[in-house]
């Protein structure tokens, strides 16, 4: 019986290590492959064991503007985030109190319709405005990954909210809007930071709306990996270098925030 | 109680903004999609849009292209779900347990998810590069002939498929981890009681349980899935052969590669419909099986 439990503690240890191996890979071999040369990448011997070395990296900030990118990413995916929060705050904290169950299904709706129905429209109507390749149409649109997210995981945090609290403070002679802004809000911190973290990702790695509202002027980091790669010939280790640039701050928040956007990624699940 | 007219009228105020923002980025762009799709029109300054009536849906409905291209949207789809499903139900079950760094397992299951779609489509290009990609090499290793993957046209899907199972599983495992996590012992204790197996207890207590939080995972999933488009196009922009060419890519394409924008229109508001109708069905699915249970 005993021997029965400890060879299944072994299967199921390397199953998991299976597992992670197989899942962390593909960081694994993008890291690796950033530090080599095209010729290392090319033999096979060189997997593991290889000089690594900077060269990609300088490349591509020396040769790509890549810090433009960064740049143009973090205004684009900080305004979007902003504005959502501006907008989505408010909305969710009225639907939940008030109990306006149309309306949050109606933000439901905006996310499950295929964001590429949108592009059409606003690819016209920006170019019309001679807003396409400005950090407006970007920010907006990217709006429409980040407002629908926002209002859908703080309308179950503020349902969470014990009512008593709010209570208090009119009782106390704070008006509505005071309540809000004084009392709501500096105890939301972890709900906001969460669905502002998991916007702000949506937006850095937004690619569909970017490729077509972005220009050379507001060129997104998405958008610039992309077209570096339908350059002529391939070059794997700056490709891989460009990759980790991309995704380095990501990883980070993900690291840091891990807690925060599991929930996060579950509010839509758990409410059902 | 101090009460001013702002305040008497505050859960108007409040959703103002974002219901303006959603009536002027959402609504009116899909009803100037439907319009559009009447007309036939390339954006040309010159030449105004020209009305034609059902021609596109006619033009579009009769197109080899597009039914093949509905085919394979809904070959990925469904091929994608169900792995990342059994897999992800699966590796949630093989993780419910405490062992030494769990932590960090979940950490690192975190990453495909979050990390940007696009530069993980590069990596996995690489991956499946058929000279210098790990695939080839691993497959070398295990004594199998390598193989084309992305470069071959009846390669292609399987292999993205693969790429998106590795993205997403591990959404479903950690959704069904919480799942188990709220699952009460009882029943558990009942079955010990009847002698039941490791895996009967799997088979007739933990998924029968689980059945509404994988539903919901599922639905999660299928929403997305149907809208995949950053992996796609930055790997095969639907090729070879236009093998991996998905609604998505077809609108795409027809719209700012052909400039077609009534006909790409008309293909959005038929993608839009389809989309619509499969998350309907699924409410509908998962309504009818909580009222069976």
């Amino acid at each position: 019986m005993k021997r029965k439990k400890r060879i299944k503690t072994i299967i199921m240890s390397s199953l998991t290590g299976l597992v992670v191996i197989s899942f962390a890979f593909p960081f694994v071999w993008m890291l690796l492959a950033s530090f080599k040369t095209q010729a290392q990448i090319m033999s096979p011997d060189e997997f593991l064991i290889f000089k690594p070395t900077g060269q990609n990296y300088v490349n591509v900030f020396n040769e790509y503007d890549f810090m433009k990118f960064i740049i143009n990413s973090f205004i684009v995916a900080a305004g979007s985030t902003l504005g959502s929060l501006i907008l989505g705050l408010p909305a969710a904290y009225a639907i939940a109190r008030h109990r306006l169950q149309g309306l949050g299904l109606v933000i439901l709706v905006a996310r499950i319709i295929p964001g590429i129905t949108f592009l059409i429209p606003w690819f016209i109507i920006f170019s019309q405005l001679g807003l396409v390749d400005s950090y407006l149409s970007l920010i907006l649109s990217h709006m429409l990954v980040g407002l629908p997210f926002i209002i859908w995981v703080m309308i179950s945090f503020f349902e969470g909210l014990p009512t008593e609290i709010e209570e208090a403070g009119l009782i106390d002679g704070c008006t509505p809007t005071q309540v809000f802004l004084r009392i709501v809000l500096p105890i939301s911190g972890p709900g906001i930071i969460t669905s502002s973290l998991l916007s702000f990702i949506f937006s850095w790695n937004n690619f569909m709306f970017s490729i077509i509202l972005a220009g050379d002027k507001t060129k997104t980091l998405p958008v610039a990996v992309f077209n570096f790669m339908s350059y002529s010939e391939i070059n794997w280790g700056a490709l891989m270098a460009s990759a980790c640039v991309i995704t380095l701050p990501v990883l980070i928040i993900a690291l840091l925030a891990q807690r925060f956007i599991v929930s996060g990624l579950a509010a839509g699940a758990v409410k059902g | 109680m101090r009460t001013n007219w702002f305040d008497r009228n505050q859960k108007w105020i409040y959703t103002m903004p974002a219901v303006l923002f959603v009536l002027l980025m959402m609504v009116f762009p899909i009803l100037y999609t439907f319009r559009i799709s009447f007309y036939e029109w390339s954006m040309s300054s010159t030449t105004p849009p020209k009305w034609v009536g059902f021609d596109n849906y006619i033009a579009l409905l009769s197109d080899a292209r597009f039914w093949v291209t509905v085919k394979q949207t809904f070959i990925f789809t469904f091929g994608a779900l169900i792995v990342q499903t059994v897999l992800g139900v699966a590796i949630a079950v093989l993780l419910h347990r405490e062992f030494f760094g769990k932590n960090l397992v979940k950490t690192i299951f975190l990453l495909p998810m979050v990390a940007t779609p696009v530069a993980m489509g590069l990596v996995w290009l690489l991956i499946y590069e058929p000279s210098i990609g790990a695939a080839n090499t691993l497959l070398k290793m295990i004594g199998l002939s390598p193989q084309l993957w992305i470069a071959s046209p009846s390669q292609v899907m399987p292999s993205l498929i693969l790429m998106d199972v590795w993205m997403w599983t591990p959404m479903i495992s950690l959704i069904v981890m919480a799942g188990l996590a709220t699952l009460p012992t009882e029943p558990y204790e009942a079955a010990d009681v009847d002698g039941a197996s490791t895996w009967q207890k799997f088979w007739y207590v933990t998924l029968p349980l689980l059945r509404p939080t994988i539903i919901v995972a599922v639905m999660l999933r299928l929403i997305d899935v149907l809208k995949t488009f950053d992996i796609i196009y930055a790997t095969t922009q639907g090729g070879p052969n236009m093998k991996s060419e998905t609604l998505n890519i077809y609108g795409y394409t027809l719209g700012f590669q052909y400039f077609k924008l009534g006909m790409a229109s008309t293909l959005l508001v038929i993608f839009f419909a389809i989309v619509m109708a499969l998350t309907l069905l699924m409410i509908y699915v998962r309504k009818r099986l909580e009222v069976a249970s």
